[in-house]
């Protein structure tokens, strides 16, 4: 083979594998962010803002009442004792309603947790306004030890008519940085 | 490069160590064919289950291994290997060109190829056997809820991803390096081009599917949340993910068959292909297109109305250069000399039934009716009638026109066309039923179906036997071809064909240009 042709073959190579590497690094860093952000634009995927809700003065529409649900879980491998105070609560939208979750922490040493929230049904999400939120920041315990959680929100007056119930969930994550709790991670897979 | 005078070496040594194009396209199209039998044996062990309604063969979990398994070897393991063994033999004569540009890398994106499907396979058994998630391993049923043995899924992609990006770049770089002087890009021979464009395809998304694999390896073992809704991911992400990387696929699957199918018409119409540069740019637009229609396949996720129109009005457009290339091969069998040996009946087989999954990809494009249709049987014979009667029939129809080329030997031109009517009568008895009890509501994938589907599923079963016993048939016909089919004395081995591959000698010599044919 001429030695032009094989140079031409080598940048040929390069020119291809440049695009290999960049289709693989476009579903990290371009897939990934640009599926959140449209999600957030469109409020598509339940996923409630982390943002703290500035409240507004509004009208509390009496006539109209909504059915919150919560639900807590633990994710793999977290072994703290979550739950919700009220499973179930009726509230007006524009009135502002406080709740607590319960936690408890089992092990004999202090741990950090974090609490990831998600709305059904997914539409319901941009009209859910979290003043006050335990999933705002992460939550340490001391080792046997437990707390209330608290929870202030408020049902947008514009939540469409035919969203009646809103189920809030909550996964709490093990994030005690220690490498204690990477052993426990790893024993509980 | 000093051994332009020598044959192949003795032995296996031969096929470890070969850079040949030749060489290594028999090896990829042996290999694809084992994946073949072996796909195709898991299809029957569906078959068998569901002849009748109820559990009388194997437990539900291993029936979903059985359907993950023959997709995952049918797409991965048989249809594309098989179009990459077809593009290492056929490419470098059709453009006049001695070898593949990186016969050496060549080699090894062979020869990593039985590692990988060795690795998936062993899954089966492992502890909680193989995957059984589907072949589109949607999470969280591949992440959270999969058998251990995911990880050795995972890694068996990894490598088999690499095999076609590297194929993809060797051919690639064969198609615009290697061309014989002359040799323009608007004169090269249809499969070429659909194989240029295919490689395009390849290179873009393989990586896409990568890391796909890779964000699931992260998620079951480092505690990421990509694809977990409890870790703030979303596990509709996977599915975006993995359709943007699927929707490609199905076209490197298919587009390499359009090719075929275009070299094949014209030689027993014994006219030139119509429209030759329109079904260049048809190829290309179908190429394009390709990337935006992903969510197609998700009609029913939830999401925005105006993204469902546009992954509509999006899928409905491919129809339109799919649509000039079914007017092109009808327009060039208009008013030829049309003979029908077993290609040419394999290339009109393609047309007709590939016409019929694309009319039937066409209803399954309008998201309202979708959502009647997803998940049913009727995407089970859509995709069928793309796949099997579109890459599988293509590629029997090339194997059936090259075949004498490759091996000096003509075929037994009787039991190939037996073959041909076997596999329509057994491929149309299996699939057509399909579409009658997914409408009717019948769910893919499950092991057993209510009583008002017996007869149509019973139907299916019968079809998918013969239709599995006519590739038998064309093991041995091929098998019988090569130890003592009729010797084929002539370089033109079809009277109307047209192209570089026809002034070889039959079979092709070892080494072939090794100076470079004069193009006019």
């Amino acid at each position: 083979m001429s030695e032009a042709r094989e140079k031409a073959i080598g940048r040929t190579v390069k020119k291809l594998s440049v695009v290999v590497v960049a289709m693989f690094a476009f579903v990290f860093v371009v897939m990934v962010p640009l599926y959140d952000v449209l999600c957030d634009a469109l409020g598509l995927n339940g996923k409630t803002s982390n943002e703290r809700y500035r409240a507004v003065a509004g009208e509390v529409l009496t006539e109209r009442e909504v059915t919150i649900q919560f639900i807590a879980q633990n994710n793999d491998g977290m072994t703290w004792g979550f739950r919700p105070a009220d499973n179930v609560l009726r509230v007006n939208p524009g009135a502002v309603n406080e709740t607590v979750f319960l936690a408890s922490n089992p092990q004999p040493r202090a741990m950090i947790a974090q609490a990831i929230p998600s709305i059904s049904p997914s539409r319901a999400a941009e009209y859910f306004h979290k003043t006050e939120c335990f999933c705002f920041n992460q939550q340490p315990l001391d080792g046997g030890s437990s707390t209330e959680m608290p929870l202030q929100f408020i049902v947008d007056q514009g939540l469409p008519a035919d969203i009646r119930t809103i189920t809030l969930s909550y996964t709490l994550f093990d994030v005690t940085p220690d490498e204690v709790s990477d052993d426990q991670h790893l024993a509980a897979r | 490069m000093g051994d332009h005078h020598h044959g192949p070496a003795k032995g296996i040594t031969r096929w470890l160590t070969t850079t040949n194009h030749k060489d290594i396209g028999t090896m990829y199209l042996w290999f694809s064919f084992a994946m073949f039998l072996l796909g195709g044996a898991f299809a029957m062990v569906i078959r068998a289950e569901l002849f009748q309604p109820g559990l009388q063969l194997i437990e539900p979990a291993f029936f979903n291994q059985m359907t993950t398994m023959h997709g995952l070897i049918m797409v991965f393991g048989a249809i594309m290997p098989a179009f990459v063994g077809l593009a290492n033999w056929m490419i470098p004569l059709m453009i006049g060109a001695p070898d593949m540009a990186l016969p050496r890398m060549n080699n090894w994106s062979f020869w990593i190829l039985p590692f990988a499907f060795a690795i998936l396979a062993s899954s089966f058994f492992m502890e909680g056997g193989a995957p059984n998630f589907g072949w589109t391993f949607y999470a969280p049923l591949s992440t959270t809820y999969a058998p251990p043995s995911v990880t050795f899924f995972i890694f068996g992609v990894h490598i088999l991803g690499l095999s076609s990006i590297m194929g993809a770049i060797n051919i690639a770089a064969t198609v615009m390096n290697m061309r014989a002087p002359g040799m323009t890009y608007m004169k090269m021979p249809l499969f070429v081009w659909t194989w240029f464009i295919t490689a395009y395809l390849l290179i873009a998304v393989m990586p896409v599917l990568a890391g796909a694999v890779t964000m699931m390896l992260m998620d079951i073992h480092f505690g990421t949340s990509f694809f977990s809704a409890a870790g703030g991911g979303d596990p509709v992400l996977f599915q975006h993910i993995f359709w943007f990387f699927g929707h490609p696929e199905v076209y490197i699957i298919i587009l390499p068959g359009f090719g075929v199918v275009s070299q094949v018409i014209p030689t027993f119409s014994r006219k030139r292909l119509f429209g030759y540069d329109s079904m260049v740019y048809a190829t290309a637009s179908i190429a394009f297109l390709s990337f935006i229609v992903w969510a197609h396949h998700m009609y029913t996720v939830g999401m925005p109305v105006a993204g469902e129109l546009f992954f509509m009005y999006a899928t409905m457009l491919i129809a339109v250069p799919t649509g000039v290339k079914v007017f092109n091969w009808i327009s060039t069998m208009w008013r030829g000399a049309m003979t029908f040996e077993t290609p040419m009946l394999f290339a009109i087989g393609f047309v007709v039934l590939f016409t019929m999954g694309g009319f039937t990809g066409l209803m399954l494009a309008i998201a309202p009716a979708d959502f009647q249709y997803h998940d049913s049987y009727f995407v089970v014979a859509h995709f069928h009638y793309t796949m099997v009667a579109g890459a599988i029939f293509s590629m029997t129809c090339a194997v059936y026109y090259w075949l004498p080329k490759w091996c000096g030997r003509m075929y037994n031109e009787t039991l190939g066309k037996t073959q041909f009517w076997v596999s329509f009568v057994g491929f149309n008895l299996t699939f057509f039923p399909q579409h009658f009890v997914g409408l009717a509501g019948m769910p893919r994938r499950i092991p057993d179906y209510a009583l008002q589907f017996a007869d149509f599923n019973l139907m299916s079963s019968v079809g998918a036997f013969i239709y599995g016993a006519s590739q038998l048939l064309f093991l041995y016909n091929v098998v019988a071809t090569i130890v003592a089919g009729e010797p084929v004395e002539k370089e033109q081995v079809w009277e109307g064909a047209e192209g570089l591959e026809w002034t070889v000698a039959s079979p092709a010599p070892y080494h072939t240009f090794t100076t470079p044919p004069d193009v006019k």
